[in-house]
């Protein structure tokens, strides 16, 4: 009687124990399958678009013809975002890690994190109602006295729907990335080497050049490829802000246009051949983002082998 | 004058070559007036007045600095100022953005039944009226909002069991196995998939599986569930590393089964932790706009069938009200519409937030100490 009901209930948890481990497991390949999937489908239905004629295409000249301006006005505004975006995240996230006061460090961190929160749709409605229209004079400005630069040349858009201005609302959105990544390494940083900046004597900021920004070199350098990753694959800030048009050199006159924004400005109302260019584009998009990701998750992982914190 | 014995009074050795504990109040009081001054000879604004006195109060301090206290001194203090002024500068957008939506918010949000309205049937001809005889503004954000919340709905169901049990697998049978390393890698890749390419994918997949042109709640969902995966994997992941193995060794002491001591053992000590980053997930996935675009499309009407037909949801909403107005000649009503949408859906992220952060904090993992 005890013997059975000890097999039984041995038989019961065994059929569970095995249950439950293959659907964790299956979980786990689902993953895998689905990233494969994600190159596989884009790449089936961007096909079409690879091998058509070249004046079957939108432009009449190819596809590669199509896409080369779109990723150049992906990089520039992406780096528009990150050479504003870089030094003022590595400043908060000093501020928060070593200059701010204890107690109020993790809040100040959170008030960071919300501008992570906000959805991207309406970072490019604020983009277009107010930063546009505040930002439109400094444009007038810049062609006025700068207009010999190529990228300041006049004449400024009106509207101030440029891709400068979508690169300013990029850096805005790639800030939180920056910092709180950066944060984290800084917090790292031996606290022991610290100490011993100090106690020969170095200030505050000394203390910082001569161990935590060393110490943090690589984490800082992920972070930013990890905020490009973000920019570049950024839709809709670039899509309501920027009043597109060909690849110019001026970032003050409306032109210029992103691969993200082509697509979700085409896709919607897109059949035929159309779709398939689009998908074109968001599989370069794609591979362009994977290898960005790819080499700072690996810069991350390296820095993770040798750094002492751990 | 005559030469009388008064005391020299001579500052100590060691505060010799300090500037007073007083002089940043000194500085931020003399910039603050210099600053109002030359405002009031350019034109005042705040915000300008802001900027100069900041600027006059670092040159100020760091001048001063570098007089009395030397160079070293003197460029700490200017990175201070620096790392400061980066933080100010990191607020501006935020509160600039929060108010933005605030002010042309509000008048939508309060409109009588912007909630509880679609907009079918609404068209330019009504705004028009709206705008030229001051007739009520119709339409609202009714099917918006079932849409956001279904597509989310689902989304949710597929990504938590899956993002949750790959979690398990990771931490409680992966055992540091090549799969198990290959998972955690792809996740870290999937990470990175821009929004619009997960939005892609779906409409790509579906076009491919059931036929051209599908476009449903369904798919949205499935391209959020691209992006809300891996989110789930790595918060739920890092909950359950924090266990303590004493938990999962008595458990098994006592005879229990190894999925059972899961059950009953491990998720419900890391269950506050996992649930927060659940909500967070879903605060992540609800603003998203470009993959519902280009695979539920929008609609106009209320459509609660996630299985078939265009679907409209908030942040779509907020797009094309801003891109296409209903009434091309009188964009306003479709704006202040836009602007009503868009702070119902701050709202809703925000008390997502504040939910992950309650509910993290109230049920904290118990770590056995």
């Amino acid at each position: 009687m005890t013997t059975t009901s000890l097999t039984k209930s041995r038989g019961a948890g065994h059929t569970g124990d095995k249950v439950f481990s293959a659907a964790a497991l299956a979980a786990g390949c689902l993953i895998l399958v689905v990233l494969f999937g994600v190159a596989l489908f884009l790449v089936i239905q961007a096909y079409p678009a690879l091998v058509a004629p070249p004046d079957k295409i939108q432009g009449g000249e190819g596809f590669f013809t199509y896409i080369w301006p779109l990723v150049i006005g992906t990089l520039i505004a992406s780096v528009i975002a990150l050479v504003i975006a870089t030094p003022i995240a590595i400043g908060v996230a000093l501020f928060i890690s070593h200059f701010a006061p204890r107690k109020l460090a993790s809040g100040l961190g959170y008030v960071i994190d919300l501008l992570a929160a906000i959805p991207s749709v309406v970072y490019g409605a604020w983009g277009v109602a107010f930063l546009a229209k505040e930002i439109s004079p400094a444009y007038n400005w810049l062609a006025n006295n700068l207009g010999w630069l190529p990228i300041f040349q006049g004449p400024a858009s009106a509207t101030g729907k440029t891709i400068l201005t979508a690169g300013i609302v990029l850096a805005v959105m790639v800030l939180p990335i920056i910092t709180s990544l950066s944060r984290e390494i800084f917090l790292q940083t031996p606290k022991l080497h610290e100490e011993a900046a100090l106690a020969l004597g170095a200030t505050r900021w000394e203390m910082i050049r001569m161990t935590v920004l060393p110490f943090g070199r690589p984490g800082i350098i992920s972070a930013v490829m990890l905020g490009l990753g973000r920019a570049l694959g950024e839709t809709m800030a670039v899509a309501l802000v920027l009043s597109s048009g060909a690849l110019t050199a001026s970032l003050i006159q409306s032109g210029n246009q992103t691969i993200a924004a082509e697509i979700a400005l085409n896709f919607p109302e897109a059949s035929g051949l159309k779709v398939s260019t689009l998908i074109a584009a968001g599989l370069v998009l794609f591979v362009i983002t994977l290898g960005v990701n790819m080499i700072a998750r690996g810069i991350i992982t390296r820095h993770k082998e040798f750094s002492g914190a751990n | 004058m005559t030469s009388t014995l008064t005391p020299v009074r001579k500052r100590s050795a060691l505060t010799k070559g300090q500037l007073p504990k007083a002089a940043p109040y000194i500085v931020v009081a003399v910039a603050l007036v210099l600053g109002a001054a030359i405002m009031a000879l350019i034109g005042f604004n705040a915000f300008g007045w802001g900027i100069v006195s900041g600027i006059l109060f670092a040159a100020g301090l760091v001048g001063w600095s570098l007089f009395v206290e030397g160079a070293r001194k003197a460029k700490d203090k200017l990175a201070t100022c620096l790392v400061v002024g980066a933080f100010l500068v990191a607020l501006l957008p935020l509160f600039s953005v929060i108010w933005t939506v605030l002010v042309n918010g509000l008048p939508g949000l309060l409109d009588p039944g912007f909630l509880s309205t679609s907009m079918n049937g609404v068209t330019g001809a009504f705004d028009n009226k709206t705008v030229e005889e001051g007739a009520p503004l119709l339409g609202g954000i009714y099917h918006a909002l079932m849409g956001t919340l279904l597509i989310t709905v689902l989304a949710t169901l597929i990504s938590v069991p899956v993002g949750l049990l790959t979690a398990i697998y990771l931490v409680e049978y992966g055992e540091d196995r090549a799969l198990a390393r290959a998972i955690t890698f792809f996740v870290d890749v999937m990470t990175g998939i821009p929004s619009i390419v997960a939005g892609l994918f779906a409409a790509a997949a579906f076009f491919a599986l059931v036929g051209p042109g599908t476009k449903t709640g369904a798919v949205a969902a499935v391209a959020l569930s691209v992006l809300m995966i891996p989110v789930v994997v790595r918060s739920s992941e890092e909950m359950l590393k924090i266990v303590p193995n004493e938990l999962r060794e008595a458990a098994y002491a006592l005879g229990v089964r190894k999925w059972r001591t899961i059950l009953k053992v491990v998720l419900p000590t890391a269950i506050s932790g996992i649930a927060s980053g659940i909500t967070l997930a879903i605060a992540r996935v609800i603003g998203e706009t470009a993959p519902i675009l280009v695979t539920a499309g929008f609609a106009t009407t209320i459509n609660t069938n996630v299985f078939s037909g265009w679907m409209a949801s908030l942040p779509t909403f907020i797009y094309t009200q801003i891109l296409n107005p209903t009434s091309p000649s009188n964009p306003d009503p479709s704006s202040q519409r836009a602007w009503g949408a868009a702070l119902v859906l701050i709202i809703m992220v925000m008390l997502l937030n504040l939910g992950a952060r309650l509910i993290a904090r109230m049920f904290a993992p118990k770590t056995g100490r």
